[in-house]
């Protein structure tokens, strides 16, 4: 099968790579790319596992076929931390307990990004219904919704 | 399988007429699934999100056309659309979660044919068009005509949407939107129903529309239930009307998410609420 050629932005980063039609962005991520952040746990859209930013738009990669990325720009979980420094997101889940497994957490962390970075004063609401596409089987939601509201404030007043 | 992302509606209506089996891709939260799951096998996936019109809402005759692939975060965030046309916006925005409303679009929840999406029961009350193009040239129809059953269109070999046309306003107009899920959000319609209707100065109904989702093998125009609320001040007597229409229209099965009985009720009290909903948004208009 003849493979396409996709230039696209990852994390900053100009990247190339061939994939085959079947593959999707989350496959070329992990298994192409080596950013095994983004976590395959559905494959259908409804975890958000494999949540990554495309063109400013939150969406899960498994739903994106891998030759769509094509001139476009992608911001993974790899991408969060500058270097050492952990983004404000990072260390309150930290502080806050709000994860336990973590196979949800880089999901979880880049849909707050994308909230926080559209709307930097959400209420508890609008935070749980943002995040309603992410499961989390461990945690109950609860540290994770304060820690975001946390960050909230924090980034608010620096 | 092969994978192409035309940049001309030419090319994209060759390429889907030129294999046996084609599929077209909008923002795919339909179509990857469905892949994964080995229900389509196809040869081409044709990508029409470079096409021209295919990601843009526009200003046209007083009314909108919307491209076939934009997305549900895209109509939510558009200044004007949500003000004329809320019940479309709203029940588009139903769809799925945060991810899936930033790939979901409208003409693809219109094409996957599902007997519960969301977005169609509104654009069938909003009295929506949309335009097809395939081999044999362009054509319009009404929305309610592009459905003919589960998973199933009228659409022939190499035609696809392009765009979904939401027709000018009268003044003290409005539209809504109501579904029945039995949890708060991330679920598919027990039963869906879109009002639109339009009031005179003195709040008397003068046009109305009433579509139900998810009660027959597609999205159905109940005009009996449209006519009951037409002439009258939306009383008690025009709601009886109405209820008792809705309840005639259906046709649902029985399935994990509601028996028919319980869909049948349900869509009398979906459809009341709704035009409800709807006469309060058009009185509350200048």
């Amino acid at each position: 099968m003849s493979k396409r050629h996709v230039s696209a932005v990852v994390n900053g980063d100009p990247v190339e790579f061939l994939c085959t039609p079947e593959q999707t962005l989350l496959d070329v991520l992990r298994d192409d790319l080596d950013l095994t952040g983004s976590k395959e746990c559905c494959s259908s859209g409804d975890c958000g596992a494999c949540s990554v930013i495309l063109d400013g738009r939150l969406v899960c990669s498994c739903l994106v076929l891998s030759a769509e990325a094509e001139g476009k720009r992608i911001e993974t979980i790899e991408g969060m931390a500058k270097g050492e420094e952990l983004h404000p997101l990072q260390r309150r889940f930290l502080e806050h307990a709000a994860l336990q497994c973590g196979i949800c957490t880089p999901g979880i962390l880049i849909a707050a990004k994308a909230l926080l970075e559209r709307e930097p004063d959400p209420s508890e609401t609008e935070v749980r219904f943002w995040l309603a596409g992410n499961l989390c089987r461990c945690t109950g939601y609860d540290k994770i919704v304060r820690a975001v509201l946390d960050t909230a404030a924090e980034m608010r007043r620096s | 399988m092969r994978y192409e992302a035309p940049e001309t509606i030419d090319a994209a209506v060759a390429l889907l007429g030129s294999v046996g089996r084609a599929r077209p891709l909008a923002g795919g939260t339909d179509l990857l699934v469905q892949l994964r799951a080995g229900i389509v096998e196809p040869d081409l996936i044709v990508d029409l999100k470079k096409l021209p019109g295919l990601r843009t809402i526009a200003k046209e005759k007083g009314g909108f056309r919307i491209g076939a692939a934009v997305t549900g975060a895209e109509l939510r965030e558009h200044p004007d659309l949500r003000k004329v046309w809320p019940g479309v916006v709203e029940a588009a925005n139903l769809i799925g979660s945060t991810q899936i409303q930033g790939r979901a679009s409208l003409g693809g929840n219109l094409c996957n044919a599902s007997p519960a999406a969301d977005s169609v029961p509104a654009l069938i009350a909003a009295g929506a068009t949309v335009t097809i193009i395939g081999p044999g040239g362009q054509r319009e129809l009404a929305v309610e005509a592009v459905a003919s059953g589960p998973g199933k269109t009228i659409l022939a070999k190499g035609e696809f949407v392009t765009s979904i046309f939401l027709p000018a306003r009268p003044p003290r107009s409005a539209d809504a939107y109501l579904r029945f899920i039995p949890r708060t959000e991330m679920d598919i319609a027990v039963v869906g129903c879109g009002v639109s209707l339009t009031l005179d100065q003195s709040g008397t109904c003068t046009a109305a529309r009433v579509a139900l989702g998810a009660v027959a093998e597609r999205a159905l125009l109940v005009a009996e239930a449209g006519a009951a609320l037409i002439g009258s001040k939306l009383d008690a007597a025009a709601f009886e009307k109405l209820i008792a229409a809705a309840r005639k229209a259906c046709r649902p099965i029985d399935d994990k998410r509601g028996t028919k009985v319980f869909r049948i009720d349900i869509a009398g009290v979906l459809a009341q609420r709704t035009a409800t909903i709807a006469a309060e948004r058009a009185r509350g208009q200048k």
